[in-house]
């Protein structure tokens, strides 16, 4: 497997990617992903030598535009207040419990 | 040693409908060979209680008369990918440790509703990444021809269920290989599907624009016979088709009413695969010719760019996909993401992500644009294109998961197809002095799943590589 020269990604860029995504890395990680992730993001960089001027993106391929559906209560599907919470590790009175955001 | 098993769901249907065994026998059956065989290979992640499934087996003897399914009465499972009603779905996952989904996903639905019964729900890789089934909290899955080796993945579990006879098919989920790989490393047959010709309501998302739905069975008929079950436009998924559902199976005997030709593209046969594989493919080839049909070469130059548009617009998607996991609602929190998902999880976070969105993703989705018109140009010179759906024979445990990039690059045939949503079908093709499997993908144009399968009918009729099992104590 080809390294690269240096590490495109060090441990702070790594830092602020996981913290964009939501995962807490202990130390051990965030240094062993610098590594790993340079040399993957070092092997997809080869994309950039394809010449894409004037070409469109694609964003999916079903041919389909605009799916609607009609604006109605499908009740086959609705799941009853018992049912969606029956998965929740934290509830209270009916609802999901989750952790305050404000400060009090 | 024959079993009931070895049987194609057709030749079940047919003794079944004869009284020669009952679905009971079959239900029997399976669960010898997954008691047997479960300790050792790991196959399943949930096991359906063998007196549920009896149960459910005598009343599908009973109503045998009034049903008119192929599947009525057959036994199946599902990848643990498809979310089942009061099963516990785990996408292979701690994330989803013990998570009962209060719904089923629509394929699960429309086979139950066809008669088949199911027997349990299978090992993978977490959320689809990977393509051995080692990167699983569930322990991974052997490959039975030999145990030292990974089964192939994402969909390992459905696989080896399949030729150890503790099934008679599965339904696998494919991004970027997850139901050829492992065919082709099992031995079994396993059909990616145009993008929407099956519902993906209920399937846990890996990267949406990728993801397809199939069928994994022991033969191409088998295939026909299940992808008629499940495909066609669902309310539910706004990205599955309206177009119409052919008579797959009816559609086997009709014959090919043209001369078809297969491309094989030459930079697929190039260094980095192994000799063992080339050779056995091309004798396929010209298994293929001997039927009348005619093989000429052809040119694919984008190859080299397939991993990289997969790996930087699948990572994408599925950081997206996976944000959902907050354990809120549903499951544990994201420490409990294995560190292959959380590799993915930041490739992909890293390539959206403001001042490399454009080099990265944008860039991705262009030549996305341009490995559908490579397609489109090469399915004008040819009807399918025949190429290796791995480089290697099953690699060892341990081999790949250890090895992120090499990881990345077993993908190398099976990668290129996803992006741009046309069909593959997986077939095995031979073994290696090893006696490990080998197979090959036919590719078509969108929603000609008819042709490939009528294609694969027609090889299997001509060879038996696809009846060979391996032999376990």
């Amino acid at each position: 497997m080809k390294t690269p020269k240096k590490n495109l990604l060090s441990k702070d860029e790594i830092s602020y990617v996981a913290k964009l995504a939501k995962l807490n890395l202990p130390d051990k990680l965030l240094l062993k992903f610098s590594d790993q992730l340079s040399s993957v993001i070092d092997y997809m960089s080869k994309i950039q030598k394809l010449n894409t001027e004037k070409v469109p993106e694609t964003a999916q391929v079903t041919g389909l535009e605009n799916v609607f559906r009609e604006d109605k209560i499908d009740e086959d599907r609705m799941l009853t207040q018992e049912k969606a919470l029956s998965n929740a590790r934290r509830k209270y009175n009916g609802y999901f419990m989750v952790d305050a955001i404000f400060e009090e | 040693m024959n079993m009931l098993l070895d049987r194609t769901i057709r030749e079940l249907n047919e003794g079944l409908n004869n009284q020669e065994f009952t679905s009971v026998d079959l239900i029997n059956e399976c669960y010898r060979s997954l008691e047997k065989l479960q300790p050792q290979l790991n196959a399943f992640i949930t096991i359906i209680d063998k007196k549920t499934a009896l149960e459910d087996a005598k009343k599908k003897d009973s109503k045998r008369s009034k049903s008119k399914s192929y599947l009525h009465g057959i036994p199946f499972v599902l990848k643990d990918a498809y979310i089942s009603e009061n099963v516990k779905t785990t996408s292979a996952s701690n994330v989803l440790s013990d998570f009962i989904p209060p719904y089923n996903s629509t394929v699960c639905q429309k086979l139950l509703d066809s008669g088949a019964i199911l027997l349990g729900k299978m090992n993978m890789d977490a959320w689809g990444h990977g393509g051995s089934s080692e990167n699983t909290d569930f322990g991974p899955v052997k490959n039975p021809w030999d145990q030292t080796r990974v089964a192939g993945g994402s969909s390992g579990g459905p696989g080896v269920a399949i030729i150890t006879r503790m099934t008679a098919f599965s339904i696998g989920e494919d991004t970027g290989g997850s139901i050829r790989n492992p065919s082709a490393w099992c031995n079994t047959t396993g059909l990616k599907v145009t993008y929407g010709r099956v519902s993906r309501y209920g399937c846990i998302a890996y990267a949406s624009s990728f993801d397809t739905v199939g069928p994994m069975a022991k033969t191409a008929e088998d295939c026909a016979i299940i992808l008629e079950a499940i495909a066609g436009k669902d309310p539910y998924d706004a990205t599955s088709s309206s177009h119409e559902v052919p008579h797959y199976y009816d559609l086997l005997k009709t014959g090919i009413n043209k001369k078809i030709i297969i491309g094989l593209p030459k930079e697929f046969y190039g260094n980095g695969l192994n000799d063992e594989i080339k050779k056995s493919i091309l004798e396929a080839a010209k298994v293929f010719e001997k039927l009348g049909m005619k093989v000429k070469e052809i040119s694919m130059p984008l190859f080299d760019y397939g991993i990289p548009v997969y790996y930087l617009i699948g990572p994408s998607e599925t950081s997206s996909n996976l944000a959902r996991y907050d354990g809120i609602r549903y499951g544990n929190d994201r420490s409990f993401f294995t560190e292959e998902t959380m590799r993915r999880i930041m490739i992909g976070t890293y390539a959206l992500s403001a001042g490399y969105y454009d080099a990265y993703y944008k860039k991705a989705q262009k030549a996305r644009t341009l490995f559908i018109k490579e397609y489109k140009k090469a399915l004008s010179e040819c009807d399918v294109i025949l190429i290796p759906v791995t480089p290697t024979p099953p690699t060892k445990l341990g081999e790949l998961i250890n090895n992120p990039l090499e990881n990345f690059l077993a993908d190398i045939y099976t990668t290129s197809q996803n992006p741009v949503g046309v069909p593959s079908l997986a077939l095995p093709c031979g073994f290696t002095k090893n006696n490990l499997p080998i197979g090959m993908q036919l590719v078509g144009d969108m929603f000609s799943e008819d042709l490939l399968l009528k294609l694969g009918y027609e090889y299997q009729k001509q060879t038996d590589w696809h009846k060979k099992k391996p032999k376990l104590e």
